[in-house]
């Protein structure tokens, strides 16, 4: 019904432009196709398959950093492999999030004894979800996106609220 | 055997004048065909490691003449977490874990090594139930693995459909070993003695039913991507390891097979339950792309095949040996291998007694296949780069340890 109402040939629809943008973005999550380790079969591999399908949420992957949103940061993150992290983080166009996937990209997971192992994303770039889990399943990477969502939702409504007062 | 690689290798792997002073650079020696008194350079692309047909975070530099490609260089270590250093300060049933991480597409094979060469050093007798256990758990990982292969191996050669279908597959085999470890990938099912959990009631059915489409899924997916006559003219005669190259680089699994030499540990040094199973070892010819893919599809129909023995004659008995809780087991030095999905998958362990091995070494067969690609590349062109890469199968997190 209200599609119809919505749809007819008179209709109108005021939305701050803001808040239409963030609409967009937060329906078309593009991920950059960087996996690192294990964590990539499952986050970024599985989760494009047919069972758990990320392309119904608008989650779908680019290969280049230049076209994509979010990056998943799937692995065992190490020193050698940092630099091109961070690279690959500013090579990203604004906005962009970070969600860092599984035990590794957290605190260095299983591998956290090895002085060559970064300790967690977080120390070369900011992360917005962290999920927990070695692999973490595909269903808690599809939670992490609805978090995601919610995020960006939340941060046009508190920017508005702040602009109103 | 050196005389032999010298002869197959050649001296000067990469550009033959950078180490002759007297004549120009590699890149200034070639104009193009028709034109007179021009000289080209060679242009130096870096590959990865960001690339989404590295399978993981191999990076290369290629050096190029126009299309073709003079010289290839692997650069390795961007998955460098220490699986050999760590597992000397875990415990004897805490390493189990880490192989998981090692091969992690093919979990089981890693951890079956493992077991293996620990039980060598505690001189344990493992039951024949958990020997048929290890080999079903193999086998179910070791099409799990292909159909991952399988499918990014058409996304190298711009397919998408097929990618869909083996997920599809894949999904079904993971339940099954989801059921029988309780995890999707880090399975830490096979352990020194045994194997932690008995078939859960009702997964031989779930076995049966899958095996039961299974068959008729592959001739798909063999049709789906071999059938497909784009596909055939980009892999076939490109990437040819031939038999010398093979053997020189010390390959194993499917890449040592398709260049016709008959090499399988489970055939060679028979272990856990593959002396009693009835199958056969595919042989490729000539070692090109095109061989080394009907090879693992021939090797998948084969596991099938042992999938449905090993349900049928599953043995009844304990599925584990006694094992202390904490393992202590003799010093010594011990190798055990086994065939993994992309070839032979080796411990050497060595112990001095106490709870912690005192040196590990992990044998993958992925980073003998990514040196090689040094010698193979030269000659092709950069569009083949990603389909000879994706050929060979290589996994690098057992590269980089
Ligand atoms: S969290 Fe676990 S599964 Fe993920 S990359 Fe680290 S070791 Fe691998």
């Amino acid at each position: 019904m209200a599609i119809e109402k919505l749809t007819g040939e008179n209709s109108m629809i005021f939305i701050r432009s803001e808040q239409l943008f963030d609409f967009a973005r937060r329906n078309s999550l593009w991920y950059i196709a960087f996996g690192i380790a294990c964590c990539a079969i499952e986050g970024l591999m599985s989760a494009s398959g047919p069972r758990f399908d990320f392309d119904r949420m608008g989650v779908f992957f680019r290969n280049s950093p230049r076209q994509a949103d979010v990056m998943i940061v799937a692995g065992t993150v190490n020193k050698k492999m940092a630099e091109t992290v961070k690279r690959l983080y500013d090579q990203m166009p604004e906005p962009k999030w970070v969600v860092a996937m599984g035990a590794c990209a957290n605190t260095g997971g299983p591998f956290r004894e090895y002085p060559n192992v970064v300790l967690g994303v977080d120390k070369i770039i900011p992360v917005d979800v962290y999920i927990p889990g070695c692999p973490p399943r595909p269903e808690s990477v599809q939670y992490a996106f609805i978090e995601l969502q919610k995020k960006i939702a939340k941060r046009t409504e508190e920017r508005l609220a702040a602009r109103n007062k | 055997m050196t005389d032999t690689c010298e002869e197959t290798l050649g001296v000067g792997l990469l550009c033959e004048g950078q180490h002759d002073p007297g004549t120009p650079p590699a890149g200034l020696r070639r104009a193009p065909s028709g034109v007179d008194g021009l000289t080209t350079e060679h242009l130096i692309i870096n590959m990865g490691p960001q690339h989404p047909s590295t399978h993981g975070v191999l990076r290369m530099l290629i050096e190029v003449d126009g299309e073709e490609i003079v010289a290839a260089e692997v650069s390795v270590g961007y998955l460098h977490r220490g699986i050999e250093k760590l597992a000397e300060h875990r415990r004897y049933d805490a390493i189990g874990t880490l192989m998981d991480r090692g091969d992690y597409v093919s979990g089981m094979m890693g951890e079956h090594a493992f077991a293996m060469a620990a039980e060598k050093l505690m001189e344990v007798e493992v039951p024949r139930k958990a020997h048929w256990l290890r080999s079903l758990a193999s086998e179910l990982n070791r099409l799990a693995s292909h159909l991952v292969w399988y499918g990014t191996f058409g996304l190298d050669t711009g397919g998408m459909g097929q990618f869909l279908y083996a997920m599809r597959d894949r999904e079904a085999l993971l339940d099954i070993l989801e059921a029988l470890s309780g995890q999707r990938m880090m399975f830490n099912y096979i352990r020194p003695g045994g194997v932690v959990a008995d078939l859960p009631l009702g997964l031989e059915e779930k076995i049966r039913t899958f095996l039961s489409t299974f068959d008729m899924y592959l001739e798909e997916h063999d049709q789906l991507l071999g059938g497909n006559e784009i596909f055939q003219s980009r892999v076939k005669g490109i990437g040819v390891i031939d038999r010398g190259i093979a053997q020189c680089f010390g390959l194993t699994g499917a890449n040592l097979r398709a260049a016709g030499v008959d090499f399988d540990v489970r055939k060679a040094r028979p272990y856990a339950a593959y002396q009693e199973l009835d199958f056969e070892v595919p042989l490729g010819t000539k070692g090109d792309a095109w061989d080394r893919y009907m090879v693992r599809m021939e090797e998948m129909r084969q596991s099938a095949r042992m999938i449905a023995q090993l349900i049928d004659g599953m043995p009844e008995g304990p599925h584990t040996a006694k094992v202390p809780r904490v393992i202590r087991p003799n010093a010594g030095e011990v190798y055990a291998s086994v065939e993994s999905s992309r070839g032979e998958t080796g411990i050497h362990l060595v112990s001095d007694g106490t709870e912690h091995p005192y040196r590990m070494h992990y044998r993958g067969p992925s980073l003998y296949a990514a040196q090689a690609l040094e010698e193979i590349l030269p000659g092709h062109l950069i569009a083949d780069v990603v389909m000879i890469i994706g050929s060979t199968d290589i996994m690098l997190g057992e590269l980089d340890r």
